[in-house]
Formats: C-alpha cells, sequence, structure tokens
C-alpha cells in the first residue's frame, strides 16, 4: 500500500507541467525526458548538448537537494531483483526512443498540445502497462 | 547562460517528480495496480501537469520565437503509424516491470539502490539502440 496523496501530487505535478512551459519559452523544446537523454549520446545533430546536460543535471541534482534540505533521504521503495530491472530498462529505453517519448513527452507535452500521436502513445502505454501490472501481480503474483 | 537555466529547470522538473511521488517506483506500480492495492495519485500528477502546460504553452506559444533561438521546435508529424504505437507498447510493459519511467530513474541515481542502478544503464543502452536504429532505418 501507498499514501494517497492528491494534493502532493497535484502540486508536484504543477511543478513538472510549469518547467515543461518555461523550457519552451525558454528555448522553444519539448520537455521529453527521453528525447533529452536520448540525445545525450552522439551523433550528436544539433548545439543544444549543453542544455540537455544541464536539465538531465537538474533531474539528477533535485531529490540530493531536497534530501540535503530535509535532513531525510527521498523515500523509495524499488525492486532489487536486478535481473528484472535489466529487462524492465531494456524496454523502457528502446520503446521511449523507439516511440518519440515517454510519459512527459507524450504524457504531459503532447497531450497539452493535444498531439493526436501522443494521445495513440499515450494510451498505448498506460494500457500495457496495466496489463502488465495485473499479469505480474495477479496472473504469476496470485 | 542556457547550461544554467536549463539546470534550473531540471531541478524544478525532478523537485516535482520527489513532491508528486512519481520518483517512488512503488506509487507508480500502485497506480498501475488497478485490481489490487490502488493508489490514484498519479491521475493528479499528470493533471497537475497537464492543465499547467495547456495553458501555459498557449500562452508562450503566442510569441514569434522563444527567448533563444529563432523558432520553436514543436513536432509536426500527425500520422499515426505502427512505431508511434509500437514504441509506447514496448515502454509500458517495462514502466509495468520496473515502475520505472525515463525521468524518474535518471531522478533515483544520485540515490544509488541496486535497483535503479540494474536499470539506468539498461535503459540508456536501450535508447541508445533505438536512436541508432531509426537512423539507419531513415
Amino acid at each position: 500500500m501507498t499514501e494517497f496523496t492528491p494534493w502532493a501530487s497535484l502540486i508536484g505535478g504543477a511543478m513538472i507541467g510549469l518547467s515543461a512551459v518555461l523550457l519552451m519559452l525558454w528555448e522553444g523544446r519539448i520537455a521529453g525526458i527521453s528525447g533529452i537523454a536520448g540525445r545525450l549520446l552522439p551523433p550528436y545533430r544539433d548545439g543544444a548538448f549543453l542544455s540537455r546536460l544541464g536539465f538531465i543535471g537538474g533531474i539528477v541534482a533535485a531529490p540530493l537537494l531536497i534530501s540535503l534540505a530535509s535532513g531525510t533521504p527521498v523515500s523509495q521503495t524499488i525492486s532489487s531483483n536486478v535481473p528484472l530491472m535489466i529487462v524492465a530498462g531494456l524496454l523502457v529505453g528502446f520503446g521511449s526512443v523507439w516511440g518519440n517519448g515517454c510519459t512527459s513527452g507524450h504524457g504531459v507535452c503532447g497531450l497539452s498540445r493535444l498531439s493526436p500521436r501522443s494521445i495513440v502513445a499515450t494510451a498505448t502505454f498506460m494500457a500495457t502497462a496495466f496489463i502488465t501490472v495485473f499479469v505480474v501481480r495477479h496472473v504469476i503474483g496470485g | 547562460m542556457s547550461f544554467l537555466v536549463n539546470l534550473a529547470l531540471g531541478l524544478l522538473f525532478g523537485t516535482g517528480l520527489v513532491v508528486s511521488g512519481m520518483a517512488d517506483p512503488a506509487k507508480v506500480l500502485n497506480f498501475l495496480d488497478l485490481f489490487g492495492t490502488w493508489d490514484p495519485s498519479l491521475a493528479f500528477v499528470m493533471g497537475g501537469a497537464v492543465v499547467v502546460a495547456f495553458i501555459g504553452y498557449r500562452l508562450v506559444l503566442r510569441r514569434d520565437a522563444p527567448v533563444v533561438g529563432k523558432t520553436f521546435h514543436l513536432p509536426t508529424r500527425s500520422d499515426i503509424d505502427a512505431r508511434i504505437v509500437a514504441g509506447p507498447a514496448i515502454f509500458g510493459i517495462g514502466w509495468g516491470l520496473g515502475g520505472f519511467c525515463p525521468g524518474p530513474a535518471l531522478a533515483a541515481i544520485g540515490l544509488g539502490a541496486t535497483g535503479t542502478l540494474a536499470f539506468v544503464p539498461a535503459m540508456i543502452l536501450g535508447m541508445w539502440a533505438a536512436r541508432l536504429l531509426a537512423e539507419k532505418r531513415a
């Protein structure tokens, strides 16, 4: 069980949305994490490498700064099943770049722009994620 | 300058991930577990983010150009091809297995959990493979 946190989730979500809006205002780019992270690797097609490095650096640094500021580590519960997490990582990395976006690029930025491709993408990854958890927890896990 | 602005925006994004609960895979997996220990919180994350971006994008895109750069880099495609279904389908399976999508996985690196340290390098490898394969086919 995890606690239902409507207000914290709404506020945190609004911060994510605000970050996306300000990135569009600043340099006219979509705040899609798979796109930003994927393009940190070669080949390099444009001159936005430092921007991308900064954005990803900020995401990596945020939980550490929050832990330092609050004096309590950010709480996470993560599977320590290494083979499972490697397979999951490969699927997430490949699928998000192959489909031109993930939860942020399609789910937040694309839905906000009412992009038909993002609506299809978001509906698809939500569906396969729901099915996967159902199979893992209720069919296999029993 | 752009590096520092992006660093600040990344910090805002990452803080949003932590505050919202999205950075905790247990919360993500419970959101995805409709018929078990369902936690609807993530619908509120999505709702908050989409409402702010929906309004904010409309205000920002009234401008002729962003603050730096000449044009907005907006995706222009609207066709539904095989990749826009296959990619997200694969991504969703991985998301359901690990509870991590790319943003929260990167945010979790510094916290150093075993599962994260297995997931992130595999994710980066997967991203790179998809990019190289896409460029090869293009």
